[in-house]
């Protein structure tokens, strides 16, 4: 069972199905209870870093998550919001990884937000990036992003500078494209997620 | 590099797809969410959804459809049509969409795009912009500016579109969804320089849409019209232009694309 954590921000459904497809079974939940029960646990997200921060701390969400010991993937928002600190309203996010999450300035000929497919560069050997090719496209959309850093995993290049397209701290991986929206590279990214930490439960 | 996005776009009426020629006239073009699936399995990098049922049980069939959808498509899909309401917004989002589009709402309620922008993020905030060229507006060099159109367009909104698009991105789109109802339907090619006016005045990025008939109409969109990307209907639904070999034809030429593996 993988444990899908609710905390008011969007994109809940697409993971959801992403999985379903993946003939995986999930649990949306912001109980810790039942989200430390599961054998894999997605933060997904997209909105505004406060009012998702602020949600979180009100369920406790905040503290609690960091704790979890199982594998543990961030999505895109969920990614910022594991990082210390983020421009997007002056944010104290998780802290997880620690990192400032910053604006992209964007120009005419790089639009902000940053959305559609770009290619990332897997930068470790990473789990994570089994059979993902360099240069594999994946879908974006954000208007922040996080530099590369000691935790950076993956990198992806726009508007003049190259930033975090994955990260991880042990347990803890974030990506900031959405898998669950790439087509057959992201379903690939989901399944080597799954298939960390034990059995794999994917077919 | 970020990659040109082509994005076939269903009109949906009553479960079904249609194409409309010049707005009017409807062919049918099969079942959405098959259709859909094909398109992402040949490399499509979104698809958009337009309902154009006019009625209140075609709105429910069409949110049920949008479950449907969101099941099976692993690419992302904004869906869009008679959108008037927050509650209108909700109920697509929730049922699976990533983006919404809105049309005439937003420009009768401006704030509109602020409120979903502020409650949903601008990254699910598409603003669609039908336009027309217009004696009414100028550019600055004299030439006939592009009058925004309402209600499918059927209603001259009275704006010019060059403003209203700056407006929109300032008021919380994230992107726009641009018409030239010059060229809809006529596939002689998109409108060059609407399209480069546009997505050079504008902060966001900006899909051309409307007059694609070949491959080389969609080059010159990204190449001279600098869009970030571009749609069209009834040449994919009616397999003129297919999409692995229209993707390969952009990379030839210099334009970044996604292609699949395997395609």
């Amino acid at each position: 069972m993988v444990g899908i954590v609710k905390y008011g921000a969007g994109n809940i459904t697409s993971v959801r199905c992403a999985l379903d497809r993946l003939g995986v079974t999930s649990v949306v939940s912001d109980d810790m209870e039942k989200l430390s029960s599961c054998s894999h646990v997605i933060f997904p997200g997209v909105g505004e870093a406060s009012t998702a921060m602020e949600y979180l701390k009100k369920a406790g969400l905040d503290e609690s998550l960091k704790k979890i010991t199982r594998p543990f993937l961030g999505i895109c928002l969920g990614m910022q919001l594991m990082c210390r600190w983020s421009e997007e309203n002056s944010t104290d996010c998780m802290g997880i990884f620690n990192s400032e999450v910053g604006l992209i300035h964007g120009d005419i000929n790089n639009k902000v937000p940053h959305m559609g497919w770009n290619s990332i560069t897997p930068t470790a050997d990473d789990p994570l990036f089994a059979s993902i090719p360099s240069g594999e496209m994946f879908y974006f959309v954000h208007s922040y992003r996080v530099p590369v850093e000691t935790g950076t995993i993956a990198t992806c290049p726009y508007a003049g500078v190259t930033f975090s397209a994955a990260l991880r701290i042990g347990n803890h991986a974030g990506v900031q494209f959405h898998p669950e929206k790439s087509g057959p590279a992201g379903a690939q990214v989901l399944k080597n997620f799954l298939a960390q930490g034990g059995e794999a439960i994917c077919i | 590099m970020l990659a040109k996005r082509i994005i076939p776009c269903l009109d949906v009426r009553d479960g079904r797809t249609v194409k409309g020629i010049n707005f009017i006239g409807l062919r049918d073009a099969g079942d959405p969410v098959e259709l859909g699936a094909a398109y992402a399995a040949c490399g499509a990098d979104e698809l958009v959804f337009l309902d154009i049922t006019a009625t209140v049980e075609g709105r429910s069939t069409f949110s049920a459809l949008v479950e449907k959808i969101a099941r099976r498509i692993d690419i992302p899909f904004t869906v869009g049509g008679g959108i008037r309401t927050d509650a209108d917004v909700d109920v697509l989002l929730s049922s699976g969409a990533d983006k919404i589009s809105v049309n005439s709402a937003a420009v009768r309620d401006p704030a509109l795009l602020e409120r979903l922008a502020r409650r949903y993020g601008s990254q699910c905030v598409v603003c669609a912009v039908d336009a027309r060229r217009s004696s009414r507006f100028r550019l600055p060099d004299g030439e006939d500016g592009w009058e925004v159109y309402l209600d499918g367009g059927r209603t001259p909104a009275g704006m010019d579109a060059l403003s209203w698009v700056r407006e929109a991105a300032a008021r919380g789109a994230g992107e726009i969804l641009l018409t030239s109802m010059d060229k809809d339907g006529t596939k002689d090619g998109f409108d060059i320089e609407l399209t480069r006016k546009v997505a050079s005045s504008c902060s966001v990025p900006v899909i051309a849409s409307g007059g694609a008939g070949n491959m080389e109409h969609f080059f010159e969109v990204f190449d001279k019209g600098c869009a970030d990307a571009a749609l069209a209907a009834s040449i994919f639904h009616f397999h003129e232009v297919e999409m692995n070999q229209l993707k390969i034809f952009l990379r030839e030429h210099g334009i970044v694309v996604r292609i699949p593996q395997g395609k």
